[in-house]
């Protein structure tokens, strides 16, 4: 029981933009709570400044970004100086959905942790996000 | 029959007890999908209680399980549409030029996010989504150019839109009249079909009362206007994609269908006047049999509830019409070229399950937008279906399988209990409002999810089969909308609205109002609004200004 006390990992999934389609949100919503962590998804058409008020308000340590319209490209690189605007540049941020490999390093260089493309099994960002908070 | 029962008994007990004692089965249990359980062997026993003329019938004929047409692919072969829409209006004119010189039959208009969510492209919202997904429509000026040297009365349309399809629809009525094509001869669908959206796929603008009100706008519209459009199309294909199961597919259509068409009798039109041009969406999934029994399933279900729950009298409303298509869940991103094999079936599920209009996916669609060459593929694939494969020379060629006869009306039966449930809870607007179809569906994704990671439900190139990362793809080929998109429709829209009458756009805008205020049939007015160049962004502002927004509630 050394888990008592212990925060419990933290992650909010958001939908950034105007796409609806969240089955994939959903289930890696769905996995990291089944796993123990504390998970809030946004809902779909959030705008960047709603996704990262609700980071901070919910304090979380992770923020899940879901793409699939192809405007990841323009709203990531909102993110990642909104977050750093406000200083939470501790939120450890990673993405998934439709994502052409190329855009990976550019993701990368912008400061997203990690990116997940389909097909991952949500168990692997499972393992990922505890590997990668300190926590468990 | 008596015979039956006793030479299978004595087939399991020899014959067949032989083989399983040495080497068992795969699985223990086999099972369809969406979870049907699948027996060894179907034979003429499981047809017993079939009357044929009552369950079956004949093609054209009620209760229209064989085909919605006497002669189906004898007299015309399907519609071959395929969804296409990206970048400019311009861009979009030469890709459906394109695809109707590559031998096309009907258009299947895609728009981008803005457009669908009524957003002009130089709203700060429109960021990063102008020209992606699909077409950017802003004001007429693009409908005009997108159909430039495209016939109205040649050519039918199907367009992808719902909260603002009243502006499209009056968009294309306006083209048309330049084209000199009167609004009487226009064929086509939209899609408009808000409740779907609520559930799943999300491009909602307005609460859902106004957001049906302006859904009849266009069935009442075109009942009295345009004889030949399809005023509203129910998809079911959506679900599908969020997760859904057949079964839940079918049932949740049906139950959309019921909505509306309750929704319009509330409003004092007669059900034989709007419902033969209410058409229907269904998706294509892996499981071929279990995809055909449902289509078989839903025009019969379908019949059934227009005949004894609406008294419909007049034939055309109890039609089915199916507009079927490749759900893109079904494709993958590994080893991407496998999946013309998946669309390939899909189509094949279309066909033998006598659909009216089939869409074929690309092969890579996973990762962007169809290239030209591939959609051109995703094209031929219909064709060569259609042509070479015999599969057109009889109707309902799979009529009369043990198995094909026993999954229809299993499928059938475990739609209707959902609808009965949904009818118990007071119809779809309470199932959806207490999260019952978000509930079901979620359960059906997470179901579906757990069989891919345990790889129990192989998906070849994902979880079997699988090749290492390097020799998989390669992306240099893959398409992308090219980036000066977004600035491109700004600078048009700017010109447009330099060049138009501005004292025009107030006085329609506020005709438009006032209308709303009087709760009349809008369409009327939204057409004045676009002719004058109206950008979607402007009526759509009108409206949500009267309506607020909705704001639909997330379950995980």
């Amino acid at each position: 029981m050394s888990n008592v006390g212990k925060r419990k990992i933290r992650v909010l999934i958001a939908k950034v933009g105007l796409d609806g389609h969240d089955r994939g949100a959903k289930i890696v919503a769905h996995n990291l709570r089944n796993a123990g962590m504390e998970v809030i998804y946004t809902g779909i058409r959030q705008t960047v400044n709603q996704a990262i008020n609700a980071a901070i308000q919910e304090d979380v340590d992770v923020l899940g970004l879901s793409f699939l319209s192809g405007d990841h490209m323009v709203l990531v690189p909102k993110v990642m100086q909104g977050l750093k605007e406000k200083g939470r540049q501790d939120v450890k941020v990673l993405v998934g959905g439709i994502i052409l490999k190329r855009h990976i390093p550019e993701l990368i260089k912008m400061g997203v942790q990690k990116v997940f493309l389909p097909g991952t099994p949500p168990n692997e960002i499972v393992r990922y996000i505890q590997q990668n908070t300190g926590r468990s | 029959m008596n015979k039956i029962i006793d030479s299978l008994g004595q087939w399991e007990n020899t014959t067949l007890k032989k083989v399983l004692d040495k080497s068992p089965e795969r699985e223990d249990v086999f099972k369809t999908e969406s979870g049907i359980p699948v027996k060894r062997l179907y034979t003429p026993l499981d047809l017993e209680d079939i009357d044929y003329e009552s369950e079956l019938g004949f093609p054209g004929e009620y209760p229209y399980t064989r085909g919605v047409y006497p002669t189906m692919y004898r007299g015309r072969y399907w519609t071959m549409r395929n969804y296409a829409g990206f970048g400019t209006a311009e861009d979009t004119n030469k890709r459906y030029r394109y695809l109707l010189e590559q031998g096309m039959v009907g258009l299947s208009m895609a728009f981008d996010l803005p457009t669908q969510l009524g957003y002009d492209s130089d709203d700060p919202l429109s960021e990063g989504a102008v020209g992606r997904v699909g077409v950017a429509v802003d004001s007429l000026a693009d409908m005009e150019t997108i159909f430039d040297g495209i016939p109205l009365d040649k050519v039918s349309t199907s367009m992808t839109i719902n909260a603002p399809a009243t502006v499209l629809l009056a968009m294309y009525i306006a083209v048309g009249e330049k084209q000199g094509v009167p609004q009487k001869k226009l064929m086509g669908t939209t899609q408009n079909d808000i409740l779907k959206e609520f559930i799943a796929r999300g491009t909602y603008i307005f609460p859902p009362e106004p957001s049906i009100k302006l859904v009849l706008d266009i069935v009442e519209h075109c009942a009295q206007h345009i004889p030949r459009w399809n005023t509203l199309n129910i998809a079911g294909y959506h679900f599908r994609e969020a997760g859904a199961n057949a079964i839940q597919e079918l049932a949740f259509t049906l139950a959309d269908a019921i909505t509306y068409i309750e929704k319009a009798q509330e409003r004092g039109l007669e059900v034989d006047y709007f419902a033969p041009r209410l058409s229907y969406s269904l998706g294509c999934y892996m499981d071929l049999f279990e995809e055909v029994a449902k289509y078989r399933a839903a025009r019969r279900l379908f019949a059934r509830i227009m005949k004894d729950r609406f008294q419909a009298k007049d034939p055309r409303s109890y039609l089915f019409r199916i507009f079927t298509g490749s759900c893109g869940s079904t494709l993958v991103t590994q080893q991407p070229i496998s999946n013309i094999v998946r669309v390939t079936m899909h189509a094949l599920m279309g066909i033998l399950g006598g659909d009216q209009a089939i869409h074929t996916a690309c092969w890579d669609e996973g990762y962007a937008l169809p290239s030209e060459d591939s959609a051109r593929i995703a094209l031929r694939t219909q064709q060569i279906l259609a042509h070479e494969c015999g599969l057109c020379n009889t109707i309902d060629p799979l009529a009369g399988s043990y198995y094909v006869e026993t999954l229809t009306n299993e499928i059938e039966k475990r739609a209707s209990d959902y609808l009965k449930k949904i009818d118990d809870m007071g119809g779809m607007l309470r199932a959806i409002e207490n999260g019952f179809v978000f509930r079901e569906i979620q359960k059906s994704s997470v179901k579906f999810q757990e069989r891919v990671d345990s790889g129990e439900r192989v998906i070849v190139g994902l979880n079997k089969f699988v090749m290492p990362e390097e020799k998989d793809v390669e992306e240099q080929d893959i398409f992308e909308v090219h980036e000066e998109v977004e600035d491109l429709q700004k600078e048009k829209l700017l010109r447009v609205k330099a060049e138009r009458i501005e004292s025009d756009i107030k006085q329609t805008l506020s005709r438009l109002e006032l209308a709303i205020d009087r709760d009349e049939n809008l369409m009327p007015y939204i057409v004045e609004a676009v002719k004058c160049y109206a950008t979607i962004g402007e009526i759509c502002g009108v409206m949500r200004q009267k309506w607020g927004e909705f704001r639909a509630p997330a379950y995980i």
